[in-house]
């Protein structure tokens, strides 16, 4: 010992309360992460339980290929000028968001009291645009587009083209003549909002008369159907416009139709339900004028479309002029020739009339609306649509699905807003026109599920009579699956039903057609059929996929089939017990879907809510669990690792042989192999396998056979092996400690001793950095007061793992300003002066420990004592290091509270070390002097059996 | 300095008729206290004929115009000569609407060789150095169906509703060149009210050629009477089309038109002119051949 070295004698014989450490298997941590066993069932098909209603999806699957999905958006350019508008027309169009945030809280209470999805239109709109596409060109003919666009669109070629197109720009002013366009799809939808922009402003500018022109422009497009695949398209986006102009017009007239309170002078504006009484004569006035300058719109459609659009302002004139007009207008549109223009005409007005008319006893239009289309579908097959499908190169059963969009929502409002009585009488008028797969489409899809599914064989009966060719037989089979799934059907049909379906659905020679009706029927199977039913189904979907390699087309149908199949059954063994369903997940060709759908059969529920020792489906996790093993390789995304991790933790956990435990850790061992990659599963197989090697021991209470003492050796031996392989150092620390606890705790010293021996080469491998260090110091006081109980290999010297650490802990590269390392030798102090007393504080059960061993013999203790005053003279040497801080004050009270408890005060050196470091404290300035009185207070408490302690006290001043 | 003058009617649609006052405002406003020499009201109302230059000469028909019958002339003196404050000055007024002896207040109408109109005029008369200020408002007249001397035709109660069949057999023109077709219709009435929209429908049986467009024409036939005799004029108000496209077969469309607003009024026969009506209904086929039917219509004001 040096002469600078301080003395140190630790005070011993503390009476301590003698604990003994018992250890306890636990299944539960509280700090371990949420595992969400119990799942939200997801809505299928948004369905929405309150109305028990549906939207349900009709025909073609709605993936969306990528192509058509680009040229949906705009590209780059035009999105960027979009986004630059003028001031003007901003602040219009945010004048607009806000009054659509109006409506929207408008017809929110309106959903209150009609208990109807209004908004169920601004849902469908979207699916329309992007079902409806083409990449035909589109025509437009109009007079409001601004002078630069008309350069972009054509180039133009030849001198003459460009005199022309010169002169035209000359005489386009306002009224200037109106020039066909041909555009794309995308330019066509820039320019529509454009018009709707083009609206705002000319209305925002008081030139009104040119805002009611581009709304009848506007109207005018609906009349052709110059491409039919986009017609549905081109409808929601000019509706769009023509609600917008019916609001403008709405929001004038209620401004301007200010009325006086009874008693009161000033003007207020109209509350939002007036009554037509309460409106000046002016305003009115003004709204006649509207309806009378609509009412000499020269052609039928514009002037239809446009009366529609301002039909919510007939409020002004008087109440009843709104239910007059809605029925008048359903019986002009029989006047539209073209039938596909008639029915989105139809549906604008529907929508438009739930909007208006918020009383019940108005809504007979709706029905017929419906009766309407009925009675006129026999002109859906007339010569003029045939003519034009001709044209068109396109199929009657393409062109049929144009009108679902249309149909589906009038169907639905009908539905919505009449009683059920009315249900019975329309299917009853629908069977006069038995033979039409549109309207029977419709009516199962508009229907309530419940209303379809009791029906569900005679609903079949008529699908198979169907003997048009409008409505293809799988949608239809389709659109019926969709019902029964929502809605099961009476128990005693479903046997019929499935045969019928089943004889249906195996006719269907198109593999595309055929995946997609089972992709729909098979909810229904799985719910009601046992094994057998779906094994079978399963099979033939193999037969069917198997020739041509079609199976490699339809990856999402497959992962549908068997995501419902997992959905709805009940255990794993069941799934496996099919020997059609393994032979399923090959036919998932391409890596990413297979992985997918592993993921999808390994993290569903019952998983996690069952154990299982059954080989078989071990044998089927462990296959499962390969496949997802296997596709984590150096570039795959953390997250993605991170979820395959706890699919495989949690596969790892469901298998459990129970009382078989040698079984059980070969299955561990098993699972090391097929898992090899992965840091998170490797961890959670040491952790099992450490709790089997305690369950072990609980199992023989404590004393080990030699049966179950080799076992647990070779569960040690498994740690031990295992956990190098693992990447994260932080990892294989806590795992190194954990294990040595659990060898220690099973009586295995030497693995015990190895695992600390390799946390002591892990600590001295790592790199440093702030990370680290957070992560180092209270690890490293965990493993200190694990030291305490270790007994020393009489093979090395005293203590020669504490020594090793603190040489260790030593030679790392510590951030010098945090001086962690001295808050780490402060810890190591409390070990250190605990390791000389002569009864321990705790003990594993049936360990000797060091005060066994060296029974407080002298000399262990004065060794131990040197070892306290080197890392004292260590801490010293840091504070002088660090110089007068906020961190020195604390490190040196923490010091000194050492100091005092631990050592012997009698001897002077200390006493005089303990006083130097409370004035330090004291003295830095840094010290917060109300803690250092309530150190005093507690020595003072302490001190009752303690006479050194007590003079000792008396030196400390606090001023 | 800046005065302005403004007559403000009391009613928002600014219809009246014979034996009502007119009432308003008359307003106002300066910067400036001034002086003028009086203000005085007029209404004024006449009819103006136009000979079509269709049955005589060009130049003729510019001077042979016939002269302008005056309907209505009254006039009255607010104020005399005196000063008015700076700011805004309402007058209010009330003048009673009384035809000229011996004539009566037809309804107000806008034709291309008829035309009947009304207005109501203000002038202040200013001193010699400044101008005169004047303002003209423009205001309707409507009959009041169940006075005593209502020019309108009295009502004839041939109400009933009409229904017509059309084919190619049927019609006196365009027969030939036009499809094999049947159209039944039906109106609610040939005498209407000119407030209430003319209905009725019209149903398309068969037809073999696809229709192109189904239009209802509204027709005016104004006839002036002259020195060198009578001229006789049908146009066009307004062009309405009902059926778009090839429309369905069997299934009723409606027949529906608002008639407008000033290009309208009751059918009027007065002994220097009249004022007729009439509907056309026209079939466009797609071959582009055209068939029309035509309905004299009456009508009046109740």
């Amino acid at each position: 010992m040096s002469s600078n070295q301080p003395t140190w004698k630790s005070l011993r014989n503390v009476s301590f309360r003698n604990r003994t450490a018992y250890f306890e298997p636990v299944t539960d941590n509280p700090l371990q992460n949420v595992l969400v066993t119990e799942r939200i069932p997801r809505r299928i098909l948004g369905s929405c339980p309150s109305t028990g209603r549906t939207t349900p999806v009709s025909n073609t699957t709605n993936i969306s290929d990528p192509l058509s999905a680009a040229l949906n958006q705009l590209d780059p350019l035009t999105e960027f000028s979009h986004e630059e508008m003028d001031p003007l027309s901003k602040m219009a169009a945010e004048m607009d968001v806000i009054d659509k945030a109006e409506m929207l809280k408008e017809s929110s209470k309106k959903i209150k009291e009609n208990t109807v999805p209004m908004n169920s239109w601004s849902n469908r709109k979207a699916a329309i645009l992007q079902k409806y596409t083409t990449s035909e060109k589109l025509s437009m003919v109009t007079s409001f587009l601004l002078e630069g666009e008309k350069v972009v669109v054509k180039a133009q070629s030849t001198a003459v083209d460009k005199v022309q197109h010169r002169l035209e720009q000359l005489d386009s002013f306002e009224e200037g003549p109106q020039r066909k366009l041909d555009l794309s799809q995308s330019e066509y939808i820039y320019k529509i909002n454009e018009l709707n922009r083009e609206l705002v402003t000319a209305w925002n500018n008081q030139q009104r008369v040119k805002a009611l022109k581009i709304a009848i422009q506007c109207a005018k497009m609906l009349a052709d159907t110059d491409v039919l695949p986009f017609y549905p398209s081109k409808f929601v986006l000019v509706t769009d416009i023509l609600d917008c102009f019916g609001k403008l017009v709405y929001e004038r007239l209620r401004t301007k139709a200010q009325y006086y309170k009874p008693g009161s002078k000033i003007p207020q504006p109209l509350p939002e339900n007036f009554t037509p009484d309460m409106v000046s004569d002016s305003a009115k006035e003004t709204c006649l004028n509207w309806f009378f300058k609509i009412a000499s719109i020269r052609e039928l459609v514009p002037r239809l479309y446009v009366e529609m659009a301002l039909l919510k302002s007939y409020n002004f004139i008087s109440s009843n002029e709104c239910p007059e007009a809605l029925s008048r207008l359903t019986e002009m549109i029989q006047g539209i020739g073209n039938p596909l223009v008639a029915v989105y005409a139809r549906c604008y007005l529907c929508r438009v009339g739930l909007n208006v008319v918020t009383s019940g006893t108005h809504t007979g239009y709706l029905k017929r609306n419906f009766e309407s289309f009925l009675e006129s579908y026999q002109h859906l097959f007339g010569r003029s649509v045939k003519a034009d499908l001709h044209r068109q190169k396109m199929s009657l059963s393409t062109y049929m699905t144009l009108y679902t969009p249309a149909l589906d929502y009038i169907m639905e409002a009908v539905v919505c807003h009449l009683p059920d009585s009315v249900l019975p009488e329309l299917l009853a008028r629908c069977k006069q026109y038995s033979n039409s797969s549109l309207i029977l489409n419709t009516i199962m899809s508009g229907f309530n599920p419940t209303y379809i599914s009791e029906r569900t064989l005679q609903f079949l009966n008529m699908i198979v009579q169907c003997t048009d060719d409008g409505i293809p037989l799988h949608s239809l089979l389709r659109t019926l699956g969709l019902c029964v799934s929502v809605s099961s059907p009476p128990l005693e049909q479903r046997k019929q039903i499935l045969n019928g379906v089943w004889t249906n659905i195996a006719q269907l020679r198109e593999p595309a057609v055929y995946i997609s009706c089972v992709t729909i029927w098979i909810q229904f199977i799985v719910q009601h059929f046992s094994s057998t039913e779906v094994n079978t189904v399963l099979g033939d979907v193999i037969d069917r996929m198997l020739p041509l390699r079609y199976y490699e087309k339809f990856p999402y149908e497959l992962k549908t089939i068997v995501h419902k199949v997992v959905e709805y059954t009940s255990d794993f063994e069941s799934l496996l017990a099919m020997e059609n369903f393994l032979p399923i997940i090959d036919l998932f060709h391409e890596e990413a879907a297979k992985v997918e759908v592993c993921k999808l059969i390994l993290s569903s529920n019952f998983l996690s809510e069952q154990k299982t020792n059954d080989p078989v489906i071990t044998n089927g996790l462990m296959f499962l669990g390969g496949i997802l093993h296997d596709s984590v390789n150096a570039l795959t995304p953390e997250d993605e690792n991170r979820q395959i991790g706890e699919i495989l933790c949690n596969v790892v956990r469901t298998v459990d042989y129970e009382r078989d435990f040698e079984q059980q850790l070969q299955f561990y061992v098993d699972a090391r192999g097929a898992f090899a990659n992965l840091d998170s599963v490797l961890a959670q197989l040491v952790h099992c396998v450490n709790l089997l090697a305690v369950n072990t021991r609980s199992m023989v209470k404590g004393t080990h056979s030699r049966k179950t003492g080799d076992f647990v050796r070779a569960c040690a031996a498994y740690s031990f092996i295992t956990i190098p392989s693992i990447e994260c150092p932080n990892i294989r620390l806590k795992l190194y400690l954990i294990s040595g606890q659990v060898a220690l705790f099973n009586h295995c010293l030497g693995q015990a001793d190895a695992c600390f021996k390799a946390i002591l080469s892990v600590i001295s491998e790592l790199s440093p950095g702030g990370n680290t260090e957070t992560f180092l110091v209270p690890f490293t006081k965990k493993f200190l007061s694990t030291l305490l109980v270790i007994p020393d290999n009489p093979e090395r010297g005293v203590l020669s793992l504490t020594r090793n650490l603190l040489n260790i802990l030593r030679n790392f590269q510590w951030a010098r300003e945090n001086g962690s390392l001295a808050v780490l030798y402060i810890s190591a102090i409390d070990l250190l002066a605990s390791m000389t007393q002569d009864d321990y504080s705790y003990h594993v059960d049936r360990v000797e420990s060091n005060d066994a061993l060296y029974g407080a013999d002298p000399r262990f203790v004065q060794e131990v004592d040197n070892m306290t005053s080197l890392v004292i003279g260590e801490i010293l040497g840091m504070l002088k290091e660090l110089g007068s801080c906020k961190k020195q004050a604390q490190l040196a009270i923490d010091l000194f509270l050492r100091v005092v408890l631990r050592g012997d005060l009698n001897v002077t050196q200390v006493n005089i070390l303990a006083l130097n470091l409370w004035n330090l404290s004291l003295k830095s300035g840094y010290s917060d002097i109300k803690y250092l009185w309530r150190i005093r207070e507690y020595l003072l408490n302490s001190s009752v059996d303690r006479e050194g302690l007590k003079k000792f006290i008396d030196k400390l001043s606090i001023s | 300095m800046s005065i302005n003058l403004d007559i403000r009617l009391k009613r928002a649609d600014k219809v009246y008729s014979e034996g009502e006052n007119i009432s308003g405002v008359l307003l106002i406003s300066s910067n400036s206290d001034f002086k003028h020499d009086g203000i005085t009201l007029t209404v004024e109302g006449c009819v103006n004929l136009q000979i079509s230059s269709k049955n005589i000469g060009i130049l003729e028909a510019f001077y042979n115009s016939v002269k302008p019958i005056q309907l209505v002339n009254i006039t009255c003196d607010v104020c005399g000569p005196s000063r008015l404050p700076s700011g805004l000055t309402e007058i209010p007024f009330q003048i009673p609407l009384h035809a000229k002896p011996n004539r009566v207040l037809y309804e107000t109408y806008h034709g291309v060789y008829v035309n009947i109109s009304y207005s109501i005029r203000c002038e202040m008369k200013r001193s010699f150095l400044s101008k005169d200020l004047q303002r003209c408002q423009q205001f309707l007249v409507q009959y009041k169906p169940d006075s005593s001397n209502c020019p309108q035709l009295p009502l004839k109660n041939n109400r009933k509703p009409i229904t017509f069949e059309l084919s190619p057999a049927k019609l006196t023109t365009g027969a030939s060149g036009a499809p094999d077709f049947l159209l039944s219709g039906h109106l609610d009435t040939v005498c209407c009210s000119i407030t209430k929209p003319l209905k009725g429908h019209i149903t398309l049986v068969r037809c073999v050629a696809p229709v192109r467009s189904i239009e209802l024409q509204l027709v005016r036939v104004e006839t002036c009477g002259c020195a060198e005799g009578y001229a006789r004029e049908a146009t066009e108000i307004q062009n309405l089309q009902i059926g778009d496209g090839d429309v369905p077969q069997n299934i009723p469309i409606p027949i529906y038109m608002v008639f407008p607003r000033l290009f309208t009024c009751p059918t009027l026969l007065t002994t220097n002119f009249k004022i007729e009506f009439e509907i056309n209904i026209v079939v466009v086929f797609d071959n582009n051949h055209l068939i029309t039917n035509n309905f004299p219509i009456i009508l009046v004001r109740e």
